[in-house]
This record gives C-alpha cells, structure tokens and sequence, in this order.
C-alpha cells in the first residue's frame, strides 16, 4: 500500500531524512519511535505533501501511485490520512461544515455522487459514538478553543468520518489522559479492518498496548536504524535509546 | 517544492464577474460642472424650485471645499472636469409597466442576477434599480403603499413627498458635511427613498441596486430612509459596474432617520469594478452614510461587504441621540490587488445609556491595502454609555497592508469602552490541514475566510448572505498560487 524508497528530505539546507525505507501493507499497523528531533513529524509531514520539506531523493508510492507527484489535497483524495501532533483551529468553521466539505470534495474526486444530509447526519453519529466524542464538540469551530486532548480525539473522529485507507497518527496519545487513551485506542481498534493500515507515531508504549502493532520501527537520526515487533517497544521502554544510538554510531563509522 | 511562503505570494487575477457593458441608449451630458449643469439636471428630472435651490447651495459651497485627503489611499487627482454628470437610459420616460422598459436593460439585470419581473413577488424582496444615475424600476410599490409604506425612486419623491424631502434632507448628512457630501447634494441625479410610517414593520426587504454603465460617467445617488416611530425595515443595497480601462467617480450620500422605538438595518454588498490587477480602472467611491436614532430606543445597524472599487472612502456612522439607541456596525472590507480601502464608523454618543457595536473583518490580499478608521465619541452627559469594538485583520502574503486607526473620544466618565485589535495572516497551516483532509487550496481559503467573516455574514438577510460568501469566494479567487 505504502512504499517509501531511500526518501532523503531537507528543510531549510538541512537533512533530516537521510535515507528512509518504509513499506506499509494493507492490514497493518506500524508503530515509529525514536528520539526528540529525530524526523517522525517530518516523515509524516512529507507523506502528506507539506510544501516546507525539500525532497532531495528517494520516492513515495501508495498504492501504485507516486505521491511525490501530487498535491496534499490529492493525497489525501487518494485516501491518506494524518492526524496531527499540533492540530491547528479554524476559527468560525463548524467541524460538521468542514467534514461535509472534505466529504463531498473526496467523493467529487473520486467521481461519487454527493452525499444526501440525511446520511451525512446519520454517518456523523455513528462516528461520534464510535470516538466517544461529545457533540457540542463536533458543532463547534474546528478545534478551537479545544483543550489539547479534545484536539486530539477531534482528529480521530476526522478520520473515523473520513474513511481513510491509510491513517498515520503523530503523538496522537499525547496530551491523553489515561480515559481518553483508552476511547481513541478503542475507537482506532473498531477502524480497523483487513483493507487499510495505520502508521502510528508515539513516544509510549503503553500506547501499544491498547493499539497492537505488526511492527516497530525505531527512526533515528533520519533513517530507521531498527525495526522489530511489540517486544522492541518494551525494550525501548525499559533501556532509553542510549543502546540505540551506541549501535548506530558504531554502524556509522 | 517551493519555498514556505510562496503559496500565498501569487496573486493571479480572479477575474471580474460583472464587467460586461450594456447597449443601452442613454442620454448623456457632456463632461464639465457649472451651474449650468447643476441647473440642466434639475430642469431634466422636473423639479420643484426648492430643490434647485438646494443644489446651487451645496454646489456653491462644494467650490469653497478642498478634496480631503487624510485618508490611508493614494490616487492621481480626480478632474472633476472630466466627468459628465448625468447619463440617464434614452428611451423611458414615465414606466408604468415592465414592457416599456428597455429589453437590454432587463437582460443587465438579469445578468446581475436581479429579476425585476414577477418572480420576485415569490421571494419577497421589493428592488428599486439604478441604472447609472436614473431609477429604472420600483416593484411592488402597490403592496407597500396599502401599509402606507413609501418606497420609490429619489426623484418621484422629490415631486410627490415634497414635504417628506424637505424635512429630512440633508438633515443627516448636510451638503456642508465633507467634499464629497457637497458634490452629491449639487449634482445627484437620482436614488431611492423610502418611508416607513409609524408602527408599521416592513413585510419584505426593501433593495436597491446601483449600476453604472456609461463610460465617463459619475453616478451620485442619493438616499433617504425613515423610519418613524416604532417602525421597522431592512433594506439591501447591491452595486456593480462594468470593466472600464479609466477610473469612474461614484459619490453617494445615504440619510438614514430611525425615530423612537424604530429600527432600520442596512445592508451593503458593495461590488464596484476593482481596476485590474495591475490597477488600471476601477471605481473611485466616496460615499457617506450616516444614520440618527432621532428618538428613544431606536435602532440602526449598519451591515457592509465591501470587495469592489479601486478606491473605497466610506464611514456608515450613527448618531446616538435617543435615549437607550442603538447603533450596530458590522463589516467585512476585502481587498485584493491594487485596491484600496480606508473604512470604518463613527459612533457619536449624545444620549444616556446608548450602545454601540462595531465588528470590522478586513481582509488584504495582492498588493492591497486595507484601513480600519473608526471614532467613537461619548459626549458630555451621555452617562452609561457603551461600546464594543473588535476589529480584526487579515492579511494573505507579504506584499499588502492592513492598518487600524481607532480613535477614542470619550467626555463622560460613566462610559465603558472597550476595543480589541487583532491582526493574522492567513495560516499556511490552516491552508495545510484543510488541504490534509482533501480540500484544495483554493477552497480552503475560501472556508478560511468565510469563517473568519461568520459573525459580520451571520447579520446579513439570508439570500445576501449565501451571495455575499460567493462574492467573497470569488473576490479572493486566485490570490493564492
Ligand atoms: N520547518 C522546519 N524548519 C526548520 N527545521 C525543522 C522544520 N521542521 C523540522 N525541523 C527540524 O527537523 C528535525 C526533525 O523534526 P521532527 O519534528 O520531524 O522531529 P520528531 O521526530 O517529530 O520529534 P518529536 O518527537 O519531538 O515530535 C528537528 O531538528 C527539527 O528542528
Ligand atoms: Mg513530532
């Protein structure tokens, strides 16, 4: 589904990503750790198209199709998803408004009739339920306001309503509390199905305990210097990165 | 991929919708001003000698005035030589139904998406259209007037409401106001007007559209709303004009009186002819609206969305002097381009416990720049009075200007003012999320905005409401590369 190949990505004259391979198939769920600074959010950031990276090398194809080519509205038409680690407010749009524009420029996109208000409504519940998300929350302006983990779980309830087949989340479980944790984990858990995958981005492992990955991966100094199973997030958890970084400076040399 | 702010910085031009000329015959005066030609209009539209001598007055003092340019706005000096002073459609004369008005005509207003015809009845709005300076068409003046509601042309007012005219013309705004005020009161050559009489609540919104068309022309219209007491109308106000490579001048005076317990809403979509974007053409407007809560508890609010002209001069102001009035003004100024906007309000506290609000959303696109220039004024003895301002920037790229000039004037120590000041640039974060989620960029700036306006959009009559976004949509198409 995703295939990253010797991505090399730049900002501002400066390399961060200095040779990523990721592959991502259908079905799976990839957890990325590493270090503060170490590239994840630009990994994210350049998957879905953000304009301050610099591409230097390498590609992005999803499924069969090379990302590099196209806009982020077309990435995300295609249907790529990314919730943010810093979600941003849009003042005086409704989240309900802003859902039903991306809806029916999605469908447009991908030559689907509008969708009917009625539906749209009853789409609207059912996710809403699925999230736990309240639903003064959901008529307000688009995360303003929001408390940093309401932000957080107003992400998750965009991309249950958005139907993404490939869904990376950024540090969605900072911020959490221990509850809120467990709803967006469950709510991620009841999305997921054999067709679509999920990238997910966290510092905690705990994390991983309610959303089981397939694999780990730990991004270091812009490349991955070590994928694995849940056990290395545990590993992580208990050693820090220190070994980590020992290794690879060792493999460096 | 480009650089960080390089979304933002390209401006292609989006293009004018209402641009096209119509081929209609219309009688036009020859440049040049004099009394001759103060005289000639007066003697073309029949009036009554009161009001010739009303406008030899006001053209005689306008002579005395200099053009006033303390204004944020930098444009050539205006000839006032060069332009005619009165261009009216050839062919009607006295209209007394559809079928005589010029076909060319009708199809303009078609494609302004006015309908004069009878299909207006359905949706409830009675339309006055001016065309360059002359009232064309007043609908449903029959089912107002059985309420005793006068809504008509300037001019049949002059001869039918003499009364009516000569009590409160110029009693807002007098011809010794300002420059352009006086240039109006001499030379206007029509507009509409419009009485509520007491008690009485409008049942339809009242509108008024203003179109010039003639090459070379000005157009000067004037209005008048009353609302005596306790009386109630909203009334809408459409402008467009054709792309023109010359600048035109266009210097309206709007006179609102709202008597005790009366309340009038006015609402503007202004959306003369910006000039290109390189800044050729567009129309220069100068216009002055001024409202007076004459009796207690009267109302005025004020609701303006300002896209178009080259040049925008324009302060809709309320005169607190009832008791417990109320005084609203809530704008939305976006400019794009070359163009230039120096707007805002004056709120002039003179009874007790008077309230005014001003929300202003100015939004600067291109190479434009926007001004917010505002005075509230709490007089000796106006004890409690109050005052909310917010007025909020928004600027998209790095080539426009926006600027705020509050002014404060307060003489009773029981008032409480308060004012907020924001200014943003248009996130590209914002633009990023929305185009994460599959919206492209074009629409995003679009929802952005449009969300950003939602508390001025929100007073506006419905059907404005949904034209006034599209406008906006479209005032800014492009402006993001
Ligand atoms: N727009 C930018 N301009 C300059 N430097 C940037 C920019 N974006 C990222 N960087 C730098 O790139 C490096 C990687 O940042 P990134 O946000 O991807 O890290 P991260 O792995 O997500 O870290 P964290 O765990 O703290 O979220 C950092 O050194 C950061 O300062
Ligand atoms: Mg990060």
């Amino acid at each position: 589904m995703l295939e990253i190949k010797d991505l090399k990505v730049s900002v501002e004259g400066k390399q961060i990503l200095k040779g990523l391979n990721l592959t991502v198939k259908k079905g799976e769920v990839h957890a990325i750790m590493g270090p503060n600074g170490s590239g994840k959010s630009t990994l994210a950031s350049v998957i879905a198209g953000k304009e301050d990276y610099t591409v230097d090398g390498g590609s992005i194809t999803f499924n069969g199709k090379d990302m590099l080519e196209l806009s982020p509205d077309e990435r995300a038409k295609e249907g790529m998803f990314l919730a943010f680690q810093y979600p941003v407010e849009i003042p005086g749009v409704s989240t309900i408004n802003f859902l039903k524009t991306a809806i029916s420029e999605i469908r447009q996109y991908r030559g689907l009739p509008p969708m009917e208000a009625k539906d749209f409504l009853k789409v609207l519940k059912e996710k809403q339920k699925v999230v736990e998300i309240e639903a003064n929350l959901t008529g307000r302006s688009v995360n303003e306001g929001f408390s940093g983990g309401e932000k957080k779980r107003n992400e998750i309830f965009q991309m249950a309503m958005l139907e993404p087949s490939l869904a990376i989340l950024d540090e969605t479980d900072s911020g959490l509390d221990i509850d809120a944790l467990r709803i967006v984990a469950t709510g991620v858990n009841k999305l997921r199905t054999k067709e679509n995958a999920f990238v997910v981005i966290t510092h905690y492992q705990r994390l991983l305990e309610y959303i089981v990955p397939d694999f780990v991966h730990v991004l270091y100094q812009g490349r991955i210097v070590k994928s694995g199973t849940r056990e290395l997030a545990l590993e992580l958890e208990g050693k820090g990165y220190d070994w980590i970084k020992k290794e690879f400076s060792e493999l460096a040399v | 991929m480009s650089g960080s702010n390089e979304i933002l910085e390209e401006f292609v031009q989006g293009e004018y919708k209402y641009g096209f000329t119509s081929d209609i015959e219309s009688d036009t005066l020859p440049p040049g001003l004099n009394e001759d030609v103060v005289r000639f209009i007066s003697t073309k539209k029949g009036e009554p000698e009161f009001m010739l001598e009303y406008r030899l007055k006001a053209f005689r003092h306008w002579l005395t005035m200099k053009e006033p340019h303390w204004a944020h706005l930098h444009y050539p000096l205006i000839n006032y030589q060069n332009i005619s002073y009165y261009s009216a459609p050839k062919k009607p004369k006295e209209i007394k139904s559809l079928d005589e008005v010029d076909p060319e005509l009708l199809r303009t207003f078609e494609k302004l998406g006015i309908s004069l015809l009878e299909q207006k009845r359905l949706s409830g709005v009675a339309v006055d259209a001016v065309i360059d300076s002359v009232s064309v068409k007043t609908t449903f003046k029959e089912s107002l007037s059985k309420l005793g509601i006068i809504f008509c042309s300037f001019s049949e007012a002059v001869k039918e409401h003499p009364e009516l005219i000569k009590k409160y013309m110029g009693s807002v705004v007098p011809y010794t106001d300002n420059y352009f005020a006086a240039l109006n009161a001499a030379v206007f050559s029509d507009g509409s007007f419009c009485y509520i009489p007491k008690g009485v609540r409008c049942p339809m919104e009242l509108s008024t559209y203003f179109r010039i068309n003639s090459a070379g022309t000005g157009q000067f219209e004037r209005t008048l709303i009353i609302a005596d007491e306790g009386a109630y109308v909203s009334y809408l106000e459409g402008c467009t004009a054709p792309m023109r490579d010359e600048n035109q001048l266009h210097a309206a005076v709007v006179e609102i009186v709202s008597h005790a317990d009366a309340e009038v809403k006015y609402s503007t979509v202004q959306n003369w002819y910006p000039g290109d974007k390189d800044g050729k053409g567009g129309i220069y407007n100068f216009v002055t609206k001024r409202g007076i809560c004459l009796g207690n508890n009267a109302k005025i609010s004020w609701t303006q969305v300002e896209t178009g002209s080259a040049i925008t001069w324009k302060y809709p102001s309320v005169i607190l002097k009832g008791d417990n009035s109320v005084g609203e003004f809530y704008s939305i100024a976006v400019t794009n381009h070359m163009q230039q906007a120096d707007t805002g309000t004056k709120m002039t506290h003179l009874g007790r416990n008077t309230k005014s609000t001003i929300v202003s959303k100015g939004i600067a696109a291109g190479k434009s720049n926007n001004s917010y220039r505002g005075l509230v004024k709490v007089n000796r003895g106006a004890s409690n009075a109050r005052n909310f301002s917010q007025c909020d920037s928004l600027l998209m790229g790095n080539n426009c200007g926006a600027h705020t000039f509050p002014y404060i004037e307060i003489n009773d120590n029981s008032a409480q003012v308060e004012h907020e000041a924001t200014t943003s640039k248009i996130g590209e974060d914002q633009i990023f999320y929305c185009n994460q989620r599959g919206i492209d960029t074009e629409k995003a700036i679009g929802l952005i905005v449009n969300g950003y306006c939602r508390e001025v959009l929100n007073k506006l009559p419905m059907e404005f409401a949904v034209e006034a976004q599209k406008l906006l949509a479209v005032s800014l198409e492009g402006s993001v590369g």
